[in-house]
């Protein structure tokens, strides 16, 4: 594939932890608009962004679900802002094996934020009355290359993790057999 | 499938430690609705009226409302009913915070404690696992601290807990249930938890809430929201700055307490402090205020920010909300530095911040006039917070004196006896009210404080104004949008109510009409606590985003039971004639509905009877208060009436020779 440059536009939240009030409104719309159908259900647990709170600290982070990673990292750096200390996961985007977060409660499979495709602004941003919250998109210039896993992509990709490629391959093609019939 | 509920309950039986998971009736549900309703049917149909609030058989039953944990904005509250040991009535004190919804999301609607563990426990539910866990090691620990000692032990920062502090251990009669950000404070229910040998409720849940119609469903909740912020960004003119907006009462973001300070009483409901209030002041605890307040914060998905982080110097962190940030203060006639740093001790006790500052108060009288002796105060500091601090630590570890003041007021008067009952003076039904002595009665008012059965004035009143608008301008703006109403006649009311008069209290609002509108606002308040709804985003505040003609909608779509109003008034109309009965069945009766005697001091006992038997006509209710037959009858509540008949506590035909009795009288 060749590589050049190309602007692109990306989305991001723009997270305010000084105005969170804890309310975890994001967690159940963010829930509920990716239930199938759509607000069917809700479950904080399915939810693509987490409040990391710790109200007697004063420690209120939301976070939305970014990659997916196989394997932790080997970073568990504290920091120490405003005289309140903060674990380094406490800030990451990742779904990671070291914890619950981004992933199924059910399947384990993981979670990334979509932004709400289709709708204006993600719900998150809207359910925030708080303005901890706001939705941002910025053209930045990038090499061209593979855009990043799609969603079926990156939860195939973490089967095969878990599971080993070719257990996964099987039961992918005994699916499309049974879909065939 | 079950919609918006779990259709589970968990019951557990702590004498013999068993845990079992019980379906609900979904057709309970449609009659009761949830939360308070369904506590209440599970009250009466296991809990004879012989039962004492610290025996076995009495239930603590943890409720979450109907719509709790869906998403519609604010519903969140923990509705706790048992046998009160302060009234022994029912109480039903509840909390918001995020207790309920975790509940939901672990699979379950209520947590059912029947019982008694002889040693101290903590529950934990984990989704579908469920242990009753030794809690030996958390025996007279704080509240709070209880909360993020079990929260490290089990390795879950994300559980919620409900948990006592000392006061609940040792059955202070206005023990609290503590939560982080709220508590569920009134009637005692902390001691009966504390009775039972439970510290603690932990809950993590990570399953789903299914929705009936989803659609519709978010349709509303967006209705909700967009009403918030336009509702937030245009305050009501005319009216004190903490209740122009929605949510509690804004104790923690607004500093000018000139209203409470000047016009609630100081002491044990005593003193007015009509100049109190200055720029000195002012100053000096809008900085206290600055300084210990880290972040205004909400319950589980509210925008609300009814509650703040507090940390004072040197002292724990903890969390505060409402009317508790004065309590202390005026109790002792202190400052706020004095009130925010004692009801952080207060806070991990666990006691009720409306009671605890007054049963304080009310010791101090008594040593003042000479019915209690410095013999009962061994080693008691001179000052008036030292006192007080004294004071908090005997009651909780019911030492000396402490032990007869942990009973409250009420029993603690006649205990000590010597005329110590004319300094209770602030009670209804034997529970300690809010500070308030009044000039002229107002009618509205006397019939809440009368029949109310929540213990809490703010717990009644809510959506009509407390005082007339001064002008004619004012007035028409106010019901230009007034949505709300259930009915239009409620406009016209206040549209010619006047602080002067003929229409002025407490002739006007008529009988008739004070009866309408306390009907409304109880109806409204009933129905909050069987959703789960928090009151300050519906039946307190004027023109809430929540009212009659939204939330039946909000039950079909959500719960998937077709509700219309007239449904839904019923419905409220029923479990509240139920919580009646309940009470009746335990010797409730209109002699016991008396606001305190000093509460205004222009009285008129002719008006005063009137009101109450228009009242009790309104409700259904005989003379006595007791509801009848035909009323019971036409909300499908004749198995109350067959209790009732074979108790002796309503005879046959009795409804008729009531009415009769009421028209001879009228006539």
């Amino acid at each position: 594939m060749s590589k050049g440059k190309k602007t692109t536009i990306i989305k991001t939240l723009k997270i305010n932890v000084d105005k969170c009030n804890g309310c975890r409104a994001c967690e159940v719309i963010c829930s509920s608009f990716h239930a199938m159908p759509k607000y069917s259900s809700n479950n904080p647990s399915r939810s693509r962004i987490r409040v990391n709170r710790d109200p007697l600290r004063d420690v209120y982070v939301p976070v939305y679900a970014g990659e997916y990673t196989m394997s932790e990292c080997s970073g568990r750096h504290q920091y120490t802002i405003d005289g309140k200390e903060y674990d380094e996961c406490s800030f990451c985007r990742a779904s990671c094996p070291s914890r619950d977060e981004f992933r199924e409660p059910d399947s384990g499979l993981p979670l990334r934020c979509d932004m709400c495709e289709g709708e204006d602004e993600p719900l998150c941003v809207k359910w925030c009355l708080a303005d901890a919250l706001s939705y941002e998109e910025r053209e930045v210039e990038v090499e061209e290359e593979e855009g990043a896993p799609e969603v079926v992509e990156m939860g195939l990709e973490a089967l095969v993790d878990r599971h080993g490629i070719e257990k996964v391959a099987e039961i992918v093609a005994q699916i499309s057999k049974n879909l065939k019939r | 499938m079950r919609y918006a509920e779990t259709g589970i309950n968990l019951e557990i039986d702590l004498t013999r430690g068993n845990i079992e998971k019980v379906a609900t009736d979904p057709r309970e549900s449609e009659l009761y609705l949830g939360g308070l309703g369904t506590n209440t049917k599970i009250l009466w149909d296991r809990v004879p009226p012989e039962t004492k609030p610290f025996s076995p058989e009495n239930l603590l039953i943890f409720g979450t409302g109907l719509l709790c944990g869906t998403p519609a904005t604010g519903c969140n509250r923990t509705i706790v009913s048992t046998i009160s040991p302060q009234s022994e009535l029912m109480a039903f004190s509840m909390m918001g915070g995020f207790w309920a919804p975790e509940l939901k999301y672990a699979g379950y609607d209520k947590v059912i404690l029947r019982g008694k563990s002889s040693d101290l426990v903590y529950l934990w539910i984990n989704d579908d696992k469920v242990e009753i866990r030794d809690a030996s090691h958390l025996r007279g620990k704080g509240a709070i601290e209880t909360a993020e000692l079990i929260k490290q032990e089990l390795k879950e920062p994300k559980a919620q807990v409900a948990a006592i502090g000392m006061a609940g251990e040792n059955r202070v009669y206005y023990a609290s249930i503590e939560q982080g950000r709220s508590s569920a404070s009134r009637g005692g229910i902390g001691a009966v938890m504390g009775d039972k040998g439970v510290k603690a409720i932990v809950v993590r849940g990570t399953k789903d809430i299914n929705l009936a119609q989803p659609a519709e469903y978010l349709g509303l909740c967006n209705e909700i929201l967009e009403y918030i912020k336009k509702r937030e960004g245009n305050p009501i003119p005319g009216v004190m700055p903490i209740l122009a907006g929605l949510g509690s009462p804004q104790e923690m973001k607004v500093h000018d307490e000139k209203w409470h300070t000047e016009n609630f009483m100081w002491g044990n409901s005593r003193v007015r402090r009509k100049d109190f209030w200055n720029e000195d002041i002012a100053k000096e605890w809008e900085e206290t205020m600055e300084k210990a307040r880290t972040r205004l914060v909400s319950c589980f998905n509210c925008p609300m920010e009814c509650g703040a982080t507090i940390s004072m110097p040197g002292l724990p962190t903890y969390m505060m909300k409402c009317f508790t940030k004065l309590t202390y203060t005026m109790g002792a006639f202190s400052d706020l530095d004095f009130g925010l740093s004692i009801a952080q001790k207060a806070t991990e006790y666990g006691v009720d911040g409306f009671s605890a500052p007054q049963v304080m108060a009310f010791a101090l009288e008594l040593l003042e006039n000479g019915i209690l002796t410095d013999a009962d105060f061994p080693e008691m500091p001179e000052d008036s917070e030292g006192r007080f601090y004294y004071l908090l630590d005997k009651i909780v570890r019911r030492e000396g004196i402490g032990d007869v003041l942990a009973n409250g007021t009420y029993w603690a008067a006649k205990e000590i006896g010597k005329g110590a009952d004319a300094y209770a003076h602030n009670n209804i039904k034997k529970t300690e009210q809010l500070p308030l002595k009044l000039s002229m009665l107002n009618p509205v008012y006397f019939i809440m404080y009368a029949t109310g059965e929540k213990f809490n004035i703010t717990q009644i009143e809510g959506q009509f104004p407390q005082a007339p608008f001064a002008t004619k301008e004012e007035r028409e703006a106010f019901v230009s949008d007034w949505i709300q109403v259930p009915d239009e006649k409620f406009k016209q009311i206040l549209l010619d109510w006047e602080f002067r008069g003929e229409y002025s209290n407490p002739y006007y609002p008529t009988v008739e009409m004070s009866c309408d509108i306390v009907d409304w606002q109880e109806t409204m308040h009933y129905i909050d606590d069987a959703l789960g709804q928090c009151a300050g985003l519906s039946s307190f505040p004027l023109k809430p985003p929540y009212h009659i003609h939204n939330y039946p909608k909000f039950i079909s779509a959500g719960a998937g039971i077709d509700m219309d109003k007239d449904k839904l008034t019923q419905a409220a109309k029923r479990y509240r004639t139920l919580v009646r009965a309940f009470n009746i069945r335990r010797g409730m009766r209109r002699k016991d509905e008396k606001p305190p005697e000093n509460h205004w001091k222009k009285r008129f006992p002719e008006l005063e009877e009137q009101l109450l038997d228009a009242y009790y006509k309104l409700k259904g209710w005989n003379s006595d208060g007791i509801p009848t037959q035909e009323s019971l009858h036409e909300l499908g509540l004749d198995y109350v009436s067959e209790d009732f008949l074979a108790r002796g506590i309503l005879t046959d035909g009795e409804d008729v020779s009531i009415e009769a009795a009421t028209e001879t009288e009228s006539n």
